[in-house]
């Protein structure tokens, strides 16, 4: 049997009833990497050892009764942004070489109560900026589903991570786009939570008024188990938000429900086939009983430059954390503080880190804040208008993830602008911090991953599982998988 | 809008970045390449609307004021690159 195609919860399960024990499939899992990832290099740090020792702990807690979730035991993996306590946590970034956090992210301590084994940590853009995973110092990802393509960004390492039977769920971040897009890029599930739903403590900053956690996996149904765990308040976070952590049932439930299709998110720029793709499934729901209708939303126009001044501008101000003295890199040589500071953020940062850097600092410099940052908060102001409008009308929008599929690997990364303008469906979604999920919903005539974009009003998480779920239950999309190259 | 070098300088010099030549030389390209792009939202006339920094109504937090340990300081130490008795060491900051 071939452990590493079971999902999530079917191997909680096979735990649960003694059929493999944690060790074993925490083994398998370390074996299965090792033959795969130097064609993927999803993980950055892999610990082997800490694993099979917190394997043999997990059982004991099984076996006794400390651990009851149905996702005891099973082996997982983060983006390289979460803290884990004295395992490496490099943001992707030169910055933070060495740096060994003495604290876990909250998050992940919600999955380690409940049982979760940490295979490692997983490759991503620099400091969770780019939408490819070409930017980490540490190199890039690739895209199982296709040669020299990339997975997306910035959480590809956990996209790929999955799509290559390499963990049964994992977890990334999202500010713009950066579960979602690397979902649709790689055919996988996922959900990029209300803001405010999953604790950011422990979470390196990249824009704190748009970052958010979420689950990646295989199906509805495993990313909804593990949201379980994940979500709740944590007075740690003051942002997050006082309600109790999500129980969620899922039940095929779509007859009725009003979905509303945004015209403006399907003109130029928008691929052929993901088009197609996108409101074939639109079709489907349909005729599994949802009420699709069509609506305006010019408000897109102005979304990008919006979410990149907000976001540019929170990140300038994020950053200046690094500086060479507290943790990370410092540059061997250097005259006084402010050379020290100088030099170890130039040789530290890589170039799209500085150029995002540079951006905010200029929006927020004097004389042109009130042209630039907030101008940019007022549209936002217009933006989350638009969509409270909408959902007045809709129980949730349906939309592409992105324009194309998985790029070519360098595409991008000579263009910033082009690159930026990739984003353009993902993330005006952060602006408003609405809860949104990713659902495979066909493939291109080149055999690549398209992915569905479901979008629902603030806390109705549950709400937005139940369509995509529903639609699991009739395509088979999410259960189709790449061929995966192994080292024998 | 046109991007100089004298602002690439002052940008750098408030973000502690120094760049290299020629790095400067495609910073200013693509920086003007994107200011000119964010120039589109003066398309939108928003007057009169207030700017949202939070998108859903944020109050303050508040806990009780009571002490608490807080972190344990060679924790914190722990990845300092240079330290000395117990704090970090940094370059003289005044005469």
């Amino acid at each position: 049997m071939d452990l590493s195609k079971l999902s999530a919860l079917e191997a909680g399960r096979m735990i649960k009833n003694k059929e493999i024990s944690v060790a074993e499939i925490t083994k398998a899992a370390l074996e299965n990497i090792e033959k795969t990832d130097k064609n993927y290099h999803a993980f950055i740090t892999l610990c082997a050892d800490e694993a099979l020792k917190r394997a043999e702990e997990v059982q004991k807690g099984i076996d006794d009764g400390t651990y009851t979730s149905p996702l005891a035991g099973v082996p997982m993996a983060l983006k390289d942004n979460m803290c884990t306590k004295g395992i490496l946590t490099t943001c992707a970034s030169k910055i933070l070489t060495g740096f060994k956090p003495f604290y876990n992210a909250t998050a992940y301590s919600n999955l380690e109560n409940a049982g979760a084994v940490l295979l490692g940590k997983l490759n991503m853009d620099e400091f969770a900026m780019g939408s490819t995973t070409e930017t980490s110092y540490y190199g890039a990802t690739l895209n199982p589903w296709g040669e020299n393509r990339v997975p997306g960004g910035s959480s590809g390492g956990s996209a790929v991570a999955i799509a290559t039977d390499q963990v049964y769920y994992a977890l990334g971040s999202d500010t713009g786009g950066s579960i979602r897009q690397p979902c649709a890029f790689c055919g996988i599930t996922g959900i990029k939570p209300t803001y405010g739903r999953v604790s950011r403590y422990g979470l390196i900053p990249y824009a704190s008024s748009l970052d958010q956690i979420g689950p990646m996996g295989r199906s509805v149904g495993d990313v909804a188990a593990v949201l379980n765990i994940i979500s709740g308040h944590d007075p740690k976070d003051s942002t997050s938000v006082n309600m109790d952590a999500l129980n969620i049932t899922l039940k095929n439930d779509v007859k009725g429900k009003k979905i509303g299709v945004p015209t403006d998110w399907f003109g130029e720029g928008l691929e052929k086939d993901v088009k197609e793709k996108v409101l074939e499934a639109a079709k489907k729901l349909e005729n599994m009983g949802a009420i699709i209708e069509e609506f305006k939303m010019p408000e897109i126009e102005y979304v990008i430059p919006t979410y990149y001044i907000i976001a540019c501008a929170e990140a300038s101000s994020n950053l200046s954390r690094f500086d060479g003295v507290k943790y990370g890199y410092c540059t061997p040589s250097f005259d006084d503080l402010t050379d020290l500071y100088c030099k170890s953020r130039s040789e530290g940062f890589g170039m799209e880190v500085k150029r995002r850097i540079m951006i905010g600092a200029f929006v927020l410099s004097s004389g042109y804040y009130d042209a630039y940052y907030k101008k940019a908060l007022q549209v936002k102001a217009v933006i989350k208008k638009a969509f409270d409008k909408a959902f007045e009308k809709y129980d949730a929008i349906l939309s592409p993830t992105a324009p194309t599929t998985a790029l070519k690997m360098g595409e991008n990364l000579s263009d910033p602008l082009k690159m930026y303008l990739g984003d353009i469906y993902t993330v005006s979604i952060n602006l408003a911090g609405l809860p949104s999920m990713v659902i495979p919903c066909g493939f291109d005539k080149e055999g690549l991953p398209v992915g569905l974009q479901l979008t629902g009003k603030p806390f109705s998480e549950n709400e937005l599982m139940n369509i995509a779920y529903s639609f699991q239950k009739e395509t088979d999309f999410h259960l189709k998988k790449p061929v995966i190259k192994r080292e024998v | 809008m046109k991007i100089t070098d004298d602002m690439i300088d002052y940008i750098s010099e408030l973000a502690r970045l120094r760049l290299k030549d020629e790095e400067k030389e495609s910073a200013r390209n693509e920086m003007e390449k994107i200011i000119n792009y964010m120039d589109t939202l003066n398309q939108l006339d928003t007057t009169g609307i207030e700017a949202m920094s939070h998108a859903f109504p944020m109050k303050n937090v508040f806990r009780k004021d009571e002490v608490r340990p807080s972190a344990d300081r060679d924790d914190i130490l722990l990845n300092a690159p240079d330290k000395k008795n117990g704090a970090f060491k940094v370059p003289k900051t005044f005469e």
